[in-house]
């Protein structure tokens, strides 16, 4: 039963991160239909920004984190501005395939100039580095850390989304794009506030994953993205709700297979869940089954 | 006065000249009716003046305040916020939101509060928050909606969602409401109460209205002028009785040489 707990709480901060990934995968592909590859290499970079606040200016975890938000939003915009908007009447095709180069671009640039080699992160000190011990199960403060900054993030996600101007925007733009510009949205920044919003999330997961694993390097970005991807599949992608079930279920999975033993197969089962999901229930999770119309 | 003014306007897909030299003029406070065979280029024209298509010739001069602006070649958006609003042959709504949530985007260009004063929850945003959904209330009480405001779009029936989607126009504040085949699909009893709205809400909106309509009944009942379209052009404008007795018109709509067969 402890056992049990303690998986359950390292599957949570796990989770938490898959979750703030998976959320940017699954807004932009709510609102242009496209898996955005680079989006995985945002919250690298998100990393770097975080472990340079850190080592060299020597700010704080949060400060950091803020930074390294603010860095990941224009990131994410500019990829918008520069790769995909001169794309947005292509083909998907033609879209996909430019995500993944410019997920390759950011991966090999940022070795470019950082280097291959892993870097660790400040370790933290003070209260942050404690941990404490609840019926025989033992959480860390980083834990708590994540698992708190990554509700925070959610509930003003859901608050922008219902309740702003530029949220409802963003819903409307996703069920129909043409309709929406006619109503007065202006479409184009409306999907750069996505792209915007969906890489601070990612960034601040970047962060989240330096001081959590210590460790960072320029291709960090590639298994996790793929699991968060997963993971909006998962809880249905393109639902902002079926990112963040999807999220904590994703890293709930991996840690429980993790920690009954089979550390070798815990990618593995990932994958295998993701080609059930797509078998039984391709929607996803919380997706309503929709035929294609052919 | 004029308030929409459209001279020359010319659209060309490749060769094939959809729109030609297309030139309309509706006053203040009008009610125009645009007809046509199929195909004869009826949405193309609506798509013109809203910007969905940029115009190979011709000007489109929109009058809001006393004050004239070229709209031709705008974005979409702009447009619509320089005040020309529409709704749709084939139902264009955002079927997944409730039907209050509809109206409430479309009138989201007029909202002043930014994202920072949403957040910390400034009165400011409440005040304009609570605004807001009194006024789109107000609209939904005008096309009988105000009932089902908390409803999924898709759920309504075909008729309330045609209703819904004028609402949803008149939530955008225009000058000029462009109705495209409002009445599709509608039987006479939905017709006559639509008929009725749209008076109504010609009157009391001060709106200049252009409506395209396969519904004759409709057409010769409400519009005080009509413009007809064939092949992308304009044969004949005027009054329904003129239009009534036009021959190019009773030509293009029943076929040539119809006297003689």
């Amino acid at each position: 039963m402890e056992q049990f707990l303690q998986q359950l709480i390292n599957g949570l901060s796990l989770g938490s991160i898959y979750a703030l990934i998976a959320l940017g995968y699954t807004m932009v592909y709510g609102i242009i239909k496209l898996i955005n590859f680079a989006h995985c290499d945002v919250y690298m970079i998100g990393a770097y920004v975080g472990y340079a606040c850190m080592t060299y200016f020597h700010l704080g975890l949060l400060p950091s984190m803020l930074i390294a938000m603010a860095a990941c939003t224009l990131l994410g915009m500019a990829i918008e501005k520069i790769a995909y908007k001169p794309l947005r009447n292509a083909t998907r095709i033609a879209v996909l395939i430019t995500a993944l180069g410019v997920s390759m671009f950011l991966e090999y640039g940022t070795m470019f100039f950082v280097k291959a080699e892993v870097r660790a992160y400040p370790s933290m000190t003070g209260w942050m580095a404690q941990s404490f011990q609840v019926g025989g199960v033992n959480i860390s403060m980083l834990q708590v850390i994540i698992m708190a900054v990554t509700v925070i993030l959610m509930i003003l996600l859901q608050f922008i989304v219902k309740r702003t101007r530029v949220g409802r925007a963003m819903r409307a733009v996703s069920l129909d794009k043409d309709a929406a510009e006619l109503m007065g949205i202006n479409v184009n920044s409306t999907i750069s506030f996505t792209f915007a919003l969906g890489s601070a999330l990612a960034g601040a997961a970047g962060v989240l994953v330096g001081v959590y694993y210590n460790s960072i390097n320029p291709l960090m970005g590639m298994l996790p993205g793929i699991k968060a991807f997963v993971a909006a599949v998962f809880g249905g992608i393109g639902l902002i709700p079926g990112a963040m079930v999807g999220g904590y279920a994703i890293g709930m999975i991996e840690t429980m297979v993790d920690g009954y033993g089979n550390s070798l197969y815990k990618d593995a089962v990932v994958f295998a869940i993701l080609i059930l999901i797509l078998i039984v229930k391709p929607a996803g999770l919380l997706g309503k089954n929709t035929r294609e119309k052919v | 006065m004029a308030i929409l003014s459209v001279k020359k306007l010319t659209k060309s897909f490749g060769g094939l000249t959809a729109v030609s030299n297309v030139n309309m003029e509706l006053q203040e406070g009008e009610l125009v009716g645009l007809i046509g065979p199929n195909g004869a280029g009826k949405t193309t024209v609506f798509n013109l003046l809203t910007g969905v298509y940029e115009p190979t010739a011709g000007t489109v001069t929109l009058t809001r305040n006393g004050k004239g602006k070229e709209i031709q070649g705008m974005k979409p958006f702009n447009i619509c916020k320089a005040g020309m609003s529409r709704t749709f042959q084939n139902i264009r709504l955002f079927k997944d939101l409730t039907v209050l949530d509809n109206v409430r985007i479309a009138m989201h260009q007029n909202v002043k509060y930014g994202l920072a004063s949403a957040f910390l929850h400034l009165p400011a945003y409440a005040k304009e928050e609570a605004q807001l959904v009194e006024k789109c209330m107000e609209l939904l009480r005008i096309v009988h909606l105000d009932g089902k405001a908390g409803e999924l779009a898709s759920n309504l029936p075909y008729g309330e969602q045609r209703h819904l989607e004028i609402a949803r126009a008149l939530a955008t504040d225009p000058v000029v409401l462009l109705l495209d085949e409002p009445a599709a699909g509608m039987n006479p009893a939905e017709t006559a109460q639509l008929t009725e709205l749209i008076s109504w809400i010609r009157k009391n909106f001060q709106l200049t209205i252009l409506l395209i309509e396969h519904d004759m009944s409709l057409v010769m009942k409400i519009c005080e002028r009509i413009y007809v379209l064939d092949y992308g052009m304009i044969i004949a404008s005027g009054t329904p009785e003129e239009i009534k007795a036009d021959k190019k018109v009773i030509e293009a709509y029943l076929g040539e040489d119809v006297n003689d067969a």
